[in-house]
């Protein structure tokens, strides 16, 4: 086609000259950045965490992640508060999975004391079933919750199912629903109830069944699958350089699970596999919590057969507190029962880092005693506060519609981010 | 449990470190605030070290540091001359799986370190906490401004001299009044 | 203005007690559609979730969308902690609401703060929005809640959310200003 026949086509079609020729209009209407605030009350944003999107159109080019709305201040309250009143400010930090951070002060103060390795094989298998049972109560609210800002409101409904009878047994061995405050130093505060193992047993075999049904709903659901994969990718190296662990980690490709590298309590007696994905995509993400789900009730079944009987407390008296019946009828015990809860634990002046494998990854308690019965400090190394922070390279050059998945599968629990 | 680590940064950088030790398996290393981003970086990138995977930083302040039975010469005072503040960053290898606490002491009229997190991008937001929580100044840091706390709170709630109960309140009620907080009775700084 | 509205429960039995069957009617409508705005901050969040969840269901009470904007919501549900962060967020989310409006205080920590006493932790969410039903617990269980929301549906019945007190106020006060 001839030069000028090629003009006259694209006048034709676009009805107007070439660009040199537009107005001064239309070259000054050149596309603007929007600035949109995201939070801090957002459904989507799990409570309270605002980001500050800068937006050209409906991308993605730059967003200021601030978190801090729900900062209660674990540090400072801990200081003030004795070894055994901590407990309950450690439920309220990851509060999707409570006992797991009742394990973890609870391994980080025995580990000040030496008295890792004198816990009896009992209360470790106790603190094991309720650990991981509060993993997949993490689990099922994480992948329900994201399902449900993307519109699979079913999904939810039948996660929140399987969590209620999690939380039913839960409440039977703890006393609470939610925020038990069940692990003591050298143990745990009081044994399973009666008829546990069938009753775990029995809501294993049902949550199966749910889980059978939500993964009918999800797993290759064309929207699920468009709307996850692909979106808010990392790579294995960002992953490591910006401290992620736990399930974000482990959909990159880093094989790296607490259990698994450094073993505590009596995960090593128990067989299970670590899922590891491959594009640390949303997708993966969400199949590696599937995969999670599996292997803890895997776990769960192992340790119903295994767990011995003994004792739940280690008998150290600097640890535990008297048996009921000698506080109310001799005046030693009683005083010693006192001296417990007012002065707290005596733990040796000294630091120690000690570290568990939490909902969202290594969720780590740097405390510094000083010989009292209060914790001079207590740092917590929350993964959620980590991954928070990577949250601004993914979601740049996402839509503003893929921040709800992203922030969904980062699972970013506010009481452990802002602690 | 990583000896060797130790032995290996002693052999490297013998002047950059002040002392080491082993506190209930944990290798700890203190190092001077000059050399820090040197023996940083020297940790990230020597292949015998591989520290890729960054913990956590914070930092204790030991104005009260009066550990009980301990003698008197181990407790913090004005007058000993011993630093305020002490910064921790927690590394950790995920090649050679194993782990290193870095340490460095800060004195409380010079509250300034330098910033790791161009080394390892997961120290920016904790190196922001840190300042937040306690007023140490990371130098080069790409943005160091206060994350958990809104910028018009005055002062560093985690140090010791700060009171637990102090509120700051940016917003009440038009018909509650302001009161000015009542910190209680107890005697700063803890009780015994 | 010069005009002093003091009440007594005499008070309230004479005057605001007596609704005409309008007000009845408009009451009964409006506590059994209640479209809450769950404010959710903390681990209260989650029994929140429970509470709308298939077992213990809200949905039966009317009260079963959540709208996530404070223009189409009546009931504001602070659930969890309040931050003095977070305060002017809270002040600005009930003051784009619309009368009436009405306020639940989910758990401790959103009435009187808990056992966070701490520099951050705004001692209950009644210091910056006033709040008409308070439910304690740490988490509350959702049985609390379902009864608290009943306790709530009563109170708008009757007339005396805090919010409907207003507008009577008000019109009380314009009333009388009108006489003069």
């Amino acid at each position: 086609m001839a030069a000028s026949d090629v003009t006259s086509l694209k006048q034709l079609v676009l009805g107007r000259q070439d660009v040199q020729d537009l107005s001064d209009t239309e070259t000054e209407l050149a596309p603007e950045l929007m600035t949109i605030n995201m939070g801090p009350s957002h459904p989507a944003m799990h409570g309270t965490v605002r980001i500050v999107l800068t937006v050209d159109g409906e991308k993605i080019v730059k967003g200021d992640v601030q978190p801090g709305y729900l900062h209660r201040c674990f540090e400072k309250e801990s200081e003030h508060a004795t070894y055994t009143q901590v407990f309950p400010y450690t439920d309220r930090l990851n509060y999707v999975s409570p006992m797991i951070n009742n394990c973890g002060w609870a391994m980080a103060v025995e580990k000040l004391m030496d008295l890792t390795a004198r816990i009896p094989k009992r209360a470790e298998y106790i603190r094991v079933i309720v650990s991981e049972m509060s993993r997949m109560t993490d689990h099922l609210t994480c992948i329900g919750a994201s399902a449900m800002e993307l519109g699979a409101f079913t999904a939810f409904l039948y996660f929140l199912k399987a969590r209620e009878w999690l939380y039913g047994l839960l409440e039977k061995v703890s006393g609470a629903r939610l925020t038990h405050s069940y692990v003591r130093v050298g143990g745990v505060s009081k044994d399973l109830p009666d008829n546990f193992d069938a009753e775990l047993t029995h809501t294993l075999d049902e949550i199966v069944k749910v889980m059978v049904e939500v993964e009918d709903l999800l797993n290759n659901n064309r929207i699920f699958r468009d709307r996850m994969a692909g979106i808010g990718a990392m790579t294995k190296a960002q992953a490591l350089a910006s401290g992620c662990v736990g399930p974000i980690a482990r959909a990159c490709g880093v094989d790296y699970d607490v259990r698994k590298d450094y073993p505590y309590s009596i995960y090593p007696e128990v067989e299970f596999d670590v899922p590891v994905g491959t594009t640390g995509d949303c997708y993966d993400r969400y199949l590696v919590r599937i995969e999670e789900l599996k292997q803890s009730i895997h776990i769960l079944r192992q340790c119903l057969k295994q767990i011995p009987d003994g004792p739940v407390v280690v008998d150290d008296h600097r640890v535990a507190l008297p048996p009921k019946r000698d506080t109310y009828n001799t005046i030693e015990s009683m005083i010693r029962h006192f001296k417990h809860i007012v002065d707290g634990i005596r733990v040796p002046a000294g630091e120690a880092y000690s570290f568990v494998e939490g909902g969202n990854g290594e969720l780590g308690f740097y405390v510094v005693a000083d010989g009292t019965g209060r914790p001079y400090k207590a740092y917590v190394r929350s993964p959620s506060f980590v991954h928070l922070s990577t949250a601004e390279d993914l979601i740049r050059g996402h839509f503003i519609a893929d921040v709800v998945p992203i922030f969904g599968m980062i699972n970013m629990i506010g009481g452990e981010c802002d602690k | 449990m990583s000896q060797k680590v130790l032995d290996a940064l002693q052999g490297k950088h013998g002047p950059a470190l002040e002392l080491v030790e082993s506190q209930h398996g944990d290798e700890i290393a203190w190092i001077k605030r000059d050399h820090l981003v040197t023996v940083a970086t020297w940790l990230r990138d020597d292949p015998a070290m591989l520290f890729d995977a960054p913990v956590f930083v914070t930092c204790i302040d030991r104005l009260d540091w009066r550990p009980l039975g301990a003698p008197a010469s181990t407790h913090w005072s004005d007058a000993s001359g011993k630093p305020r503040f002490e910064i921790a960053y927690q590394l950790r290898s995920h090649t050679h799986r194993h782990r290193l606490r870095l340490k460095i002491a800060v004195p409380e009229h010079d509250a300034r370190c330098p910033s790791l997190a161009m080394v390892w991008p997961a120290f920016n937001w904790q190196e922001r906490e840190t300042f937040d929580m306690y007023g140490i100044r990371f130098e080069s840091h790409p943005d160091l401004r206060r994350i958990y706390m809104y910028e018009e709170f005055v002062g560093y709630p985690l140090r010791k001299d700060y009171p637990k109960e102090k509120r700051q309140p940016l917003v009440r009620r038009d018909d509650l009044p302001v009161s000015t907080p009542r910190f209680g009775t107890k005697p700063e700084g803890g009780h015994r | 203005m010069g005009v002093e509205i003091t009440t007594t429960r005499l008070e309230d039995a004479a005057k605001w007690a007596k609704q005409s069957l309008v007000e009845r009617a408009t009451n009964w409508g409006r506590k059994f559609s209640l479209f809450s705005y769950p404010f959710v901050t903390a681990c209260c969040g989650m029994e929140f979730m429970s509470v709308a969840g298939p077992k213990y269901d809200l949905a039966r009470f009317g009260a079963e969308f959540p709208r996530f904007s404070p223009r189409q919501s009546d009931l504001l549900m602070v659930v969890g902690t309040v931050t003095e962060k977070q305060g002017p967020a809270l002040k600005r989310v009930f003051d784009q609401m619309a009368e009436p409006k009405f306020v639940i205080a989910f758990g401790v920590c959103a009435s009187t703060g808990g056992f966070y006493q701490n520099y951050s932790t705004m001692p209950g969410c009644d210091q910056v929005i006033p709040v008409d039903v308070y439910i304690p617990g740490c988490p509350p269980r959702p049985e609390q809640v379902l009864d608290a929301v009943i306790m709530l549906m009563e109170r708008i019945q009757s007339g005396r959310g805090h919010s409907q007190l207003r507008t009577k106020r008000d019109a009380l006060i314009a009333d009388q200003a009108a006489d003069e």
